[in-house]
């Protein structure tokens, strides 16, 4: 077991040495990652000290309620964040910091390298142009060299990976149907055969079929791309479906991260708890959903900031930041109720009342 | 794509079939609206200067005597034959009226629709993609001017600084004597005349007594331009196949110019068609202040003689000019935005 020390304010970079434990040869390091949206009242912390590390060929999922920042990770680690956001920390891939690289160079490995797929598919192909255009576009971004009948083989082969048959590939995009947007949309995040693809809500727009065959399509693609992927959902189904581990975000943290099977068996963090049993299945009799709703993330509470809403929130959880606990193996969990035990100050581990909630909630 | 080009037909082939109901309804209402008008043409024209005798037998020659339908009928013939009869008042062949003013209010129009692109486009373009900067205020306040400033003001203005003090330009007319004189006549638009004839002489006169007026209406016109290009251009940039085209890592010049410039100059079309049929007939404030032999200005002074034959016959042409404006629109539209062809 290794302690972390806590942070309560911004810490410099000198402070992380290599944490033992870190699986070495991974192909995203995400260190501390922060990113604030400047608001007139205040900077909105949406991503607040994250770290993650992804391996070659791995899925990890990100799951949380809408909100807790999870689009804005997945747009950070590619540099598209909108105008106004700033980032500190280090994204490392392939032993870059893509944080500390000139935009240039980051706009550059955006489509070799890294890819997005995104939540609506509907809007993202430009309405004037062939699909055929668009694939052409990007091949000629990137590989200037290559000819005509090459950016048209490499265009149809990777089209037929994900079902779209050669014969539309002269059509405009309001010819296809959302389902074959979207099989468009990652069809092209893929023709480039990046080594990191973020996936941000795939098949939120879609519907219920359409969303099986979009993710089976991922999943092979994941065998035959090797590719890496960040899985953004709120759908915790996809998730056991589809990843290798998972990551549970709340309000800008990551509280829980591990081997998907064994954070759905056994999930550590009361909010994952939570959170597995709001899903819905047949054998549902009543709808189970979490009191109240995520924090304001330009005010969020203090300490642990799941404490207004936890059914075994403690004294301790609204006082003091968590720290971040390794259980054996990949497993993460930032909760009080798992240590570490000898920091917890006197009489902390003592229920925290729902008066006291309801104060800690409104100050 | 041979599936496209059906469609493109088929749409095109709809357009066209749809253009006969349109131009039907458009001359029963000038047809109409002649009509209602109380009192009878002849004589709120000519009434006092004649005896009634020659006003009866005006009456009789103009088809005004017979049943209302008779001369519906007559005049979807005229029409359709181009035959648009004589002005009550001066006696003039009006088919004469329209082939030589329109010609001058095409020519105007024409040059002062492609200043007012010219200007209106780069400076949407470029205060679309710098909104906000200081570039972009300075060119939506010149859009604001030149659209609020009253075009008689801005054409004395312009004759008195570059005709005037500068004598850089002529300040009326549509070109000198001599030159209309000379020049064959052959398509009615003196530009194009002068440009036939090959005299170079003679076109540089044409162009020189062009400019001031068309820069007076293109100005006007271009503030219109200039705000509709830069609130798409800034839409347009904060779309999602803009974000997508850059996770792509498509080059932000290339973003800029195939994705968001396109896109958003597809609306632009329409309004310029717009902007095209109103020039046609409203340049009547330019026409004068530049003794621009135009339609616009005719179509005044008939108004005022009371001359019913002169205006519906003006009146019939716009009305044509704005159909046969509206389809090309709509064919410009067809082969620049896929979507439009279904």
């Amino acid at each position: 077991m290794t302690r972390r020390p806590t942070r309560p304010t911004r810490p410099t970079r000198p402070s992380r040495p290599n944490q033992p434990g870190r699986p070495t040869g991974a192909l995203l390091d995400v260190r501390d990652l922060r990113v604030w949206y400047g608001t007139a009242r205040g900077p909105v912390r949406a991503v607040d000290g994250v770290s993650l590390e992804l391996r070659p060929g791995e899925v990890l999922g990100l799951v949380g309620e809408s909100g807790c920042g999870k689009s804005t990770l997945g747009r950070a680690l590619l540099g598209l964040l909108p105008g106004g956001a700033a980032v500190d920390g280090e994204i490392r891939f392939k032993d870059r910091d893509l944080v500390a690289m000139p935009r240039k160079e980051l706009h550059a490995l955006r489509g070799p390298e890294l890819g997005l797929i995104f939540q609506e598919p509907m809007t993202r192909l430009n309405p004037l142009m062939k699909i055929s255009q668009h694939f052409a576009e990007t091949l000629k971004t990137h590989h200037p060299a290559l000819s005509k009948s090459e950016i048209r083989e490499r265009t149809v082969e990777v089209l037929r990976h994900v079902g779209i048959p050669p014969s539309r590939v002269d059509n405009f995009p309001h010819e296809f149907s959302g389902g074959m947007r979207q099989r468009i949309m990652i069809a092209l995040a893929l023709v480039l055969r990046p080594a990191f693809v973020v996936a941000d809500e795939p098949t939120t727009a879609l519907d219920v079929l359409v969303e099986a065959q979009i993710l089976r399509l991922l999943a092979n693609l994941r065998s035959e791309f090797d590719t890496s992927m960040l899985l953004i959902t709120h759908n915790l189904g996809i998730v056991a479906e589809t990843c290798d581990r998972v990551a549970v975000m709340y309000a800008g943290k990551i509280v829980e991260l591990g081997d998907a099977r064994d954070v759905f068996a056994e999930p550590k963090h009361p909010y994952t708890r939570e959170l597995l049993r709001s899903t819905i299945s047949l054998s549902t009799t009543g709808l189970h959903y979490i009191p109240g709703a995520p924090p304001d993330l330009a005010d969020p509470p203090a300490a642990c900031r799941f404490h207004p809403r936890c059914p075994e929130a403690m004294r301790v959880c609204a006082d003091v930041n968590p720290i971040e606990m390794r259980l054996g193996g990949d497993r993460r969990v930032l909760c009080w109720l798992h240590g570490p035990h000898d920091r917890v100050p006197a009489g902390g581990t003592e229920r925290l009342e729902r008066e006291a909630i309801s104060v800690a909630d409104e100050a | 794509m041979a599936r496209q080009s059906g469609s493109l037909r088929t749409y095109v082939l709809t357009r066209l079939v749809l253009v006969i109901p349109m131009v039907w309804i458009l001359l029963t209402m000038v047809f109409v609206l002649m009509r209602v008008a109380p009192g009878d043409p002849v004589t709120a024209s000519l009434g006092g200067r004649l005896s009634p005798a020659d006003l009866a037998a005006r009456r009789e020659a103009l088809g005004l005597d017979r049943p209302l339908l008779v001369q519906y009928v007559d005049y979807l013939r005229d029409v359709l034959t181009f035959n648009f009869g004589r002005t009550i008042t001066d006696n003039r062949p009006i088919r004469e009226i329209i082939v030589d003013n329109g010609g001058a209010t095409l020519e105007l129009s024409i040059a002062a629709l492609i200043v007012a692109v010219g200007i209106g486009l780069p400076f949407g373009l470029i205060a679309g993609r710098y909104r906000d900067r200081v570039v972009d205020v300075v060119l939506r306040l010149f859009g604001i001017i030149t659209y609020a400033a009253p075009v008689f003001f801005v054409g004395l203005l312009l004759q008195l600084v570059v005709s005037q003090r500068l004598g850089l330009l002529p300040s009326s007319g549509q070109a000198s004597a001599i030159v209309q004189a000379t020049v064959p006549t052959k398509t009615h638009i003196l530009a194009l005349d002068a440009l036939i004839s090959g005299d170079s002489y003679a076109l540089w006169d044409v162009i020189k007594h062009l400019i001031l007026p068309a820069v007076t209406l293109g100005l006007l016109v271009c503030g219109v331009f200039i705000r509709l290009v830069r609130v798409n251009v800034a839409q347009t940039l904060q779309g999602d196949y803009i974000e997508a085209a850059r996770a792509r890592g498509i080059g932000e010049r290339k973003v800029v110019v195939q994705h968001a410039f396109r896109n958003a100059l597809v609306p632009v079309i329409t309004v310029m068609g717009l902007q095209a049929a109103l020039l046609l007939g409203g340049a009547v404030l330019t026409e004068n202040t530049f003794n621009w032999p135009g339609l616009g200005s005719q179509l005044i002074a008939y108004l005022n003689g009371r001359d019913y034959a002169a205006v519906q016959g003006i009146i019939t042409v716009f009305a044509l000019a704005v159909v046969v404006i509206s389809l090309l629109i709509d064919f410009v539209n067809a082969l620049v935005d896929p979507r439009v062809r279904y």
